[in-house]
């Protein structure tokens, strides 16, 4: 390859990068923002959007709500999800494949239909605006994500292994803890992982079920871009690509890491 | 440590395994003695490994009972039947050093620490593999990682000890090695073995006995010695060594079992056992070779045909000789008898008492069909 071939594959790859980057980088400066503007590039040098989000409390209890409701959803999805790949995994050739095809549905309708109907349904049983009505909802959305993430995970595990521990003395139950769920492990975190993830990030349903006590921060941002042009938006935005940056670096050190020793 | 009373006798009675129309067990009935190595030997689908995998619980039965050490075993889950199981496809657990592999079933039964380390310890030294203890099964070679799962089968001290075609991976020379390691083991330990290999000559190598699986059922139980010498059936006797086995139609006259081989005639001195076709069966070591037309063999057999392949086996030659009615003739000679080319006219001859008169059971065929020229 000559070296002029090698430069422009180079520039090539630097501009898709920038391309899938830029948008996200963009927030970053706008958040220290001086005046209340989303303009970019901003003007001056500011904190008070950070200090805004931590001090008013529709940004920081809208945070504090994600947060929960993700936490809850992504145990309880993973929980549900996981067992489900496992009884899939075993039914196979019975019916597996029409029952994991239901499971997958909320992933392939669309998130708006889905929404009236959850609304719909909430409306009657006053759960609208409620944990539980977070919880629900957003469990569903984020069950097709583990069973997709631990089903691959059973595809390459091998059963023998089950019938093996069980020769050697252990019952179903210490079988799963000790054998079943330690290799298929990498499945159900990144199950766990976007469970949270789905849950974290979820507008539409969120729009139509918040209620001004309880409301998640995508229905925060949506609510405050609506209204006015507020960089304590930017200054959310920072943060979250700041922690999942972190999060992904330190996957990503500790992955290489233990496959080197 | 060679406690002899150790091993559990297993009582199989009238087992009976369908799967749908399909029968994989049909009344098998077996008793293997404590302390015994037995084999289940048969080609695949013959019932041994369902035999196998109903005396460790993993199958269920149809209908019969399995007694280990006197109790029945019936509704016993696997876990609960203390029964050490090596799995040709080793079985290891990948996500464990190979001391924690072997020390699993010991965590289960709760045995504390220190001892654990202990027996441990001792079974790996018992297998050679002290070296390995940190390793994951996916750094150890495929002999290591059976060694590992034999240990770890042993560990918790089973009275029985089930193995499922434990060495079928592996390459001949390690195999060789690996039976005479697993026949030490045997005698150190004094724990009943049971074997399952299509192997005939691993049985050989391995077993006190052999049972001898056919289309679900056990076709003849003995020693290899008995098998080879006293088989009762065709199928038994083409399975274990080789042979040369004569059909054709036969008469009785004065006594004797006289068999047509195509425009040849040979005899055996006793009736046959059960009407239809009978087969003579020989085996190579019986035979003797001759050109032809040098003079009658006395009191014995002769058949003429053709050498077709001479294969030398460094403690003598083996000739295949293919007999006027197509059928493959086996003889084993010595290195200081007289050489044969291919293609040269033989004779093969063999005393009339030295041959098994059987009935044909259809084994005949299928296997030798192939092979006419």
């Amino acid at each position: 390859m000559s070296r002029l071939q090698r430069l422009l594959i180079g520039l090539f790859c630097a501009a898709v990068a920038l391309w899938l980057v830029a948008p996200t980088l963009v927030i970053v400066p706008i958040s220290f923002a001086e005046k209340k503007s989303l303009a970019f590039p901003p003007d001056g040098f500011s904190l008070q959007w950070y200090a805004n989000l931590v001090q008013s409390p529709d940004w920081s209890g809208s945070v504090l709500n994600s947060l929960k409701i993700a936490a809850i959803v992504a145990v309880v999805s993973t929980v549900i999800g996981t067992l489900a790949a496992i009884g899939i995994e075993r039914m196979k050739a019975r019916g597996g494949g029409i029952i994991r095809a239901i499971l997958i549905t909320p992933m392939i309708v669309p998130g708006v239909v889905m929404a009236i109907g959850i609304y719909a349904v909430y409306l009657d049983h006053q759960l609208v605006g409620t944990l539980l009505g977070y919880v629900l909802a957003h469990s569903m959305l984020a069950i097709p994500f583990v069973v997709i993430a631990v089903g691959a995970s059973l595809s390459v595990f091998d059963a023998r292994l089950e019938t093996a521990a069980a020769s050697l003395g252990a019952s179903r139950p210490a079988t799963f803890f000790t054998i079943t769920l330690p290799l298929i492990a990498p499945g159900v975190l990144s199950g766990l992982l976007f469970a949270f993830v789905t849950s974290f990030d979820e507008v539409i349903v969120a729009l139509f079920i918040n209620s001004p006590t309880l409301k998640t921060l995508p229905v925060q941002i949506f609510a405050s871009m609506t209204r006015d042009s507020d960089p304590t938006v930017a200054a959310v935005g920072t943060l979250i690509f700041a922690l999942t940056s972190l999060a992904i670096a330190a996957g990503l050190w500790f992955g290489t890491r233990r496959r080197r020793s | 440590m060679a406690d002899k009373e150790r091993g559990a006798a297993v009582d199989i009675r009238a087992v009976t395994k369908t799967y749908g129309s399909f029968t994989a067990l049909e009344r098998v009935s077996l008793r293997i003695e404590a302390g015994q190595f037995m084999t289940f030997l048969g080609p695949s689908g013959s019932g041994k490994t369902t035999t196998l995998n109903v005396i460790a619980g993993f199958t269920g039965l149809t209908e019969g009972e399995i007694l280990i050490g006197g109790r029945s075993v019936g509704n016993l889950p696997a876990h609960k039947r203390n029964v050490g199981v090596v799995f040709q496809h080793y079985a290891l657990f990948p996500h464990m050093t190979v001391e924690a592999n072997v020390a699993y079933p010991l965590k289960l039964r709760r045995v504390p620490p220190a001892e654990r380390r202990r027996r441990v310890a001792r079974t790996l030294d018992m297998v050679r593999l002290t070296d390995f203890v940190h390793r994951y099964p996916a750094e150890l070679s495929g002999g290591q990682q059976q060694r590992v799962a034999l240990a770890r089968a042993m560990v918790f001290d089973p009275p029985l000890l089930l193995m499922d075609e434990p060495l079928g991976a592996l390459d001949k020379k390690l195999r060789e090695w690996l039976q005479l390691e697993i026949k030490r083991i045997h005698r150190e330990l004094g724990t009943t073995f049971v074997y399952v290999t299509h192997d005939q000559e691993e049985a050989l190598a391995l077993s006190d006995r052999i049972a001898v699986f056919n289309r679900g059922r056990i076709e003849q139980v003995g020693s290899g010695r008995d098998l080879y010498e006293n088989p009762k059936t065709l199928f038994v006797g083409r399975f274990i060594g080789e042979s040369t086995v004569l059909a054709g139609p036969h008469e009785v006259r004065g006594g004797e079992t006289v068999l047509r081989i195509g425009d040849e005639r040979v005899s055996h001195p006793c009736q046959p056992s059960g009407a239809g076709r009978q087969t003579l069966l020989v085996r190579p070591e019986k035979i003797t070779l001759r050109r032809r037309g040098a003079g009658p063999a006395p009191g014995g057999n002769r058949l003429s045909g053709r050498v077709s392949e001479a294969i030398y086996l460094g403690s003598g030659v083996k000739y295949e000789v293919t007999l006027a009615d197509g059928t493959r003739g086996v003889a084993r000679m010595a290195l200081t008898d007289a050489p044969f080319a291919l293609g040269d006219p033989v004779e093969i001859g063999w005393m009339k008492q030295d041959a098994r008169l059987l009935p044909d059971d259809g084994s005949s065929q299928a296997s030798q069909s192939g092979e006419e020229p």
